[in-house]
């Protein structure tokens, strides 16, 4: 039983760290285009190679 | 706009203007505008980096980001400049696209409500599902009555908070004396919450937290998904009074220029109307010729000629003449105010329109109320023990809880809008997919519907060495018609061509290599004149000399044929109401096959005709584009209009398709057809699954482990059965889904 005393409380503030980081990132505007972030990780900046390497 | 070119403002068909442009942007700061423009064929990242490139390249854009989600671009630009052309720089990076407008509901306070509101409900159900797991197998009294206590005080904060919303909803219907579905519901969750929070200090073996909070949950789930569907605010009728010009230059009869607005304007007044402007009130021509776009009232972008003594409607679009007119009409009594009427009435008589859950919802929720009220009477007649009573009807209330019902419509409406999205189809309202799957009549309009708004050569009897000269000429001119000529032979770009003039109404000349050449109304080009059919025909003659004549046939919208054959199929009748003449519609509707069709159709007519076919029983949907066609639009069962159509145009449909090809028709109505089955069958799983068990809790045998059960998979019957719409044939590729060019369907 002393155990629980401990676990349940623990297992419920990760839930709400859960909660909490799902509410942020809904304010954040992460949810707002979800095909096009994956899709812009493809994308880099067109520079020319000498100014990368520098 | 007075300081523009005549005819500056004349967009390409299928462009928007300038000025429509600039409405339909939003002021971000003092210098920045921001424009939302609709890209329907973007799909990859590649598409991302070749838009917003082409974007950025142009002058004045400071930002530009795409949104692969939406398939909308937002572009930044500075306002002090012209308008820098998107479509153009989009159409070269081989990207159709189309003005989007803003409503007023894109930042939807009540949508992250709801959306905090599920998350809270989510998080507190998950939490205390895992406590009950541990109760159900058999905790001992001590951990139970703990589980208990640690339930009760996740489920108090997460109700207060997320069930607000049924409690808000309830309040105000029982305060409006009516009743409505969320007034069981917040019964059921407040009695179920006192109940369990008395039964945990009593140190009773069963509490319902989890029942409660889970079923808030999937409430919730199904709630956040139906405002996702629910009418946007529609601004059609605030896109026509934009239109509206907001004062004239009159003249008084010593030749004083005033300028007035329109409302103090009395009929009989002397009113200047300047190339570029709109005429603001009802009138008849005193002086002056030239060309109007008449859109407005007929859909029809070939230009239209008056002279003195003509009557002109509010709301044309006055291309290239100086007009002095007399005003005949008020300003409320106008065309243009006469439009606004109808569009209003018409959207009054749309709201009326009851959903399908609705109509479920009022069947349903007095049902729950008075079996839940007999199962406690009953029990407490029996018995005479009040908490055995109460337990029973509040299990009745929750098993019968309409989470399935919830869900069971708007689960399908997401998956088909989605569905119809991938298809290049926007829907604005859930209960548009209902009123669609109704219908049994089609009627389209036929400019920019049936047809694109431009004109190409349909036969030439011109000598091909004489094509150069005419193309040079007509490349100097926006008529439709020498714009069609222009099209022939690109050389005639490079030709010199001096002295040249644009006759309103009569064509075009000029002197190439000495000759003087005309492209005209065959009387005009030519001495002698020629056929009767004028219209549709123009003559090149050099000197006065004919060499020939091209004849003119509208081009016809991509896939037009296949699509009213495939509506004709669905047992659908079709029809077409034109405000264009009766030979080029007759012409449009045999080469169509379509045998039912009205010409010279004014907006007033079409809702006319649609309020006759609503009278015979028919259920309408109305395909229609232009500025004429909006009423109809709002008027009609269910309304769909292409993206290129006018703003209002596209305000007022139900849906937009940005497929350049009319098959969106069928395949829409497909989807509807198909969402409406799922639809009934959902309503009818959830029903019956809810009665099956209802039983159960009659006889008092619902424990939580059974609530808990029955309730979640009910609503995964329901969301699994909604799924299905997503099977079938494969989207459309998107090579496919872009808007055939210009080029491609005239050739």
């Amino acid at each position: 039983m002393s155990y629980l005393v401990w676990l349940v409380p623990l297992a419920i503030l990760m839930g709400i760290a859960a909660l909490v980081a799902f509410l942020w990132s809904l304010r954040d505007g992460q949810y707002e285009d979800l095909d096009g972030a994956a899709a812009r990780i493809l994308v880099d900046e067109d520079r020319p190679i000498r100014e990368q390497n520098a | 706009m007075g300081c523009c070119a005549p005819g500056a403002d004349v967009a390409p068909a299928g462009r928007p203007a300038e000025e429509e442009v600039r409405l339909a942007s939003r002021t971000l700061s003092e210098t920045l505008m921001q424009t939302d423009l609709t890209v329907p064929a973007a799909h990859c990242g590649a598409c991302i980096r070749a838009i917003e490139k082409a974007l950025l390249a142009l002058p004045g854009v400071e930002a530009a980001r795409l949104n692969l989600s939406t398939r909308r671009v937002a572009v930044q630009w500075r306002k002090d400049g012209p308008v820098p052309p998107f479509f153009d720089a989009l159409a070269r990076a081989g990207y159709d696209a189309a003005l989007y407008t803003h409503d007023q509901s894109e930042d939807d306070p009540e949508f992250g409500r709801l959306l905090r509101a599920t998350a809270v409900a989510g998080f507190a159900a998950m939490n205390i599902m895992l406590l009950s797991v541990s109760v159900w197998s058999g905790a001992d009294a001590e951990t139970r009555q703990a589980f208990h206590m640690v339930s009760a005080l996740l489920a108090l904060p997460a109700i207060a908070y997320s069930g607000r919303i049924f409690f808000a909803s309830a309040w105000s219907a029982l305060k409006a004396r009516r009743t409505n579905m969320d007034v069981p519901i917040s019964v059921g969750i407040l009695l179920t919450l006192a109940l369990s929070l008395h039964d945990t200090f009593r140190n009773e073996p069963h509490a319902y937290f989890d029942a409660v909070v889970s079923l808030t949950f999937f409430l919730l789930i199904g709630r956040t998904l139906d405002h996702m569907m629910r009418r946007r605010a529609r601004t059609a009728i605030v896109g026509l009074a934009r239109i509206m010009p907001r004062g004239a230059v009159t003249v008084s009869a010593d030749g004083v220029r005033d300028y007035k607005e329109v409302r103090a304007i009395v009929p009989g007044e002397t009113l200047l109307v300047a190339p570029g402007e709109r005429i603001p009130l009802d009138g008849t021509v005193m002086h002056g010729s030239g060309e109007l776009d008449a859109q407005l009232v007929t859909g029809e972008a070939a230009p239209v000629a008056v002279g003195a003594g003509d009557t002109v409607s509010a709301g044309m679009l006055n291309l290239n003449a100086s007009l002095t007119l007399r005003a005949e009409r008020k300003a409320e009594d106008s065309f243009l105010a006469e439009m606004m009427r109808m569009m209003e009435a018409a959207e009054a008589g749309h709201s009326r329109y009851r959903r399908i859950a609705d109509r479920a919802a009022s069947l349903y929720s007095p049902v729950i109320h008075t079996l839940a009220l007999a199962a406690f009477i009953g029990w407490m007649a029996a018995t005479g023990d009040w908490h055995r009573a109460l337990t029973v009807a509040v299990s009745v209330l929750i098993i019968t809880c309409p989470c399935a019902l919830g869900l069971a419509v708007p689960m399908v409406q997401v998956m088909a809008a989605r569905r119809l999205f991938e298809r290049g189809i926007a829907l604005k309202d859930g209960s548009a997919l209902e009123r669609l799957a109704e219908i049994d009549t089609a009627v389209f309009d036929k400019t920019g519907t049936l047809t694109l708004g431009d004109l190409r050569v349909a036969a030439s009897t011109v000598p091909k060495r004489d094509l150069a000269t005419a193309a040079a000429l007509a490349a100097r001119s926006r008529h439709p018609a020498a714009r069609a000529v222009a099209r022939l032979d690109q050389a005639g770009e490079d030709l010199m061509v001096e002295d040249f003039a644009e006759q309103p109404g009569l064509g075009i000349e000029g002197r190439i290599g000495g000759a003087l050449y005309r492209l005209g109304r065959p009387s005009w080009a030519c001495a002698e004149t020629t056929s009767a059919s004028e219209r549709s025909m123009s003559a090149l003659s050099r000197d006065g000399a004919p060499l020939g004549t091209f004849s003119f046939t509208e081009t016809p919208r991509a896939d037009a044929k296949g699509a009213v054959h495939a509506l004709l199929e669905h047992g659908i009748a079709v029809e077409i109401v034109s405000g264009d003449g009766a030979q080029a519609v007759a012409a449009a509707a045999h080469h169509l096959r379509i045998e039912t069709y009205r010409a010279a159709m004014l907006p007033a007519d079409k809702v006319a005709r649609l309020e006759e076919l609503r009278r015979q029983g028919r259920t309408v949907l109305m395909v229609g584009d232009g500025l004429n066609d909006a009423p109809a639009l709002a008027a009609a069962h269910v309304s769909m209009a292409p993206g290129s159509a006018a703003e209002v145009g596209r305000n007022a449909a139900d849906m937009v398709f940005f497929t350049g090809a009319l098959s969106a028709v069928p395949t829409a109505l497909a989807t509807a057809r198909r969402a409406a089955v799922l639809v009934r069958q959902n309503l009818a799983l959830a029903v019956v699954y809810n009665m099956a068990v209802l039983p159960l809790a009659l006889a008092g045998h619902l424990t939580p482990l059974i609530a808990a059960i029955a309730m979640s998979s009910s609503s995964i019957l329901v969301v699994a059965n909604a799924l299905r719409l997503r099977g079938g044939e494969p989207t459309l590729r998107p090579s496919e889904q872009r808007a055939p060019k210009l080029e491609e369907v005239a050739s």
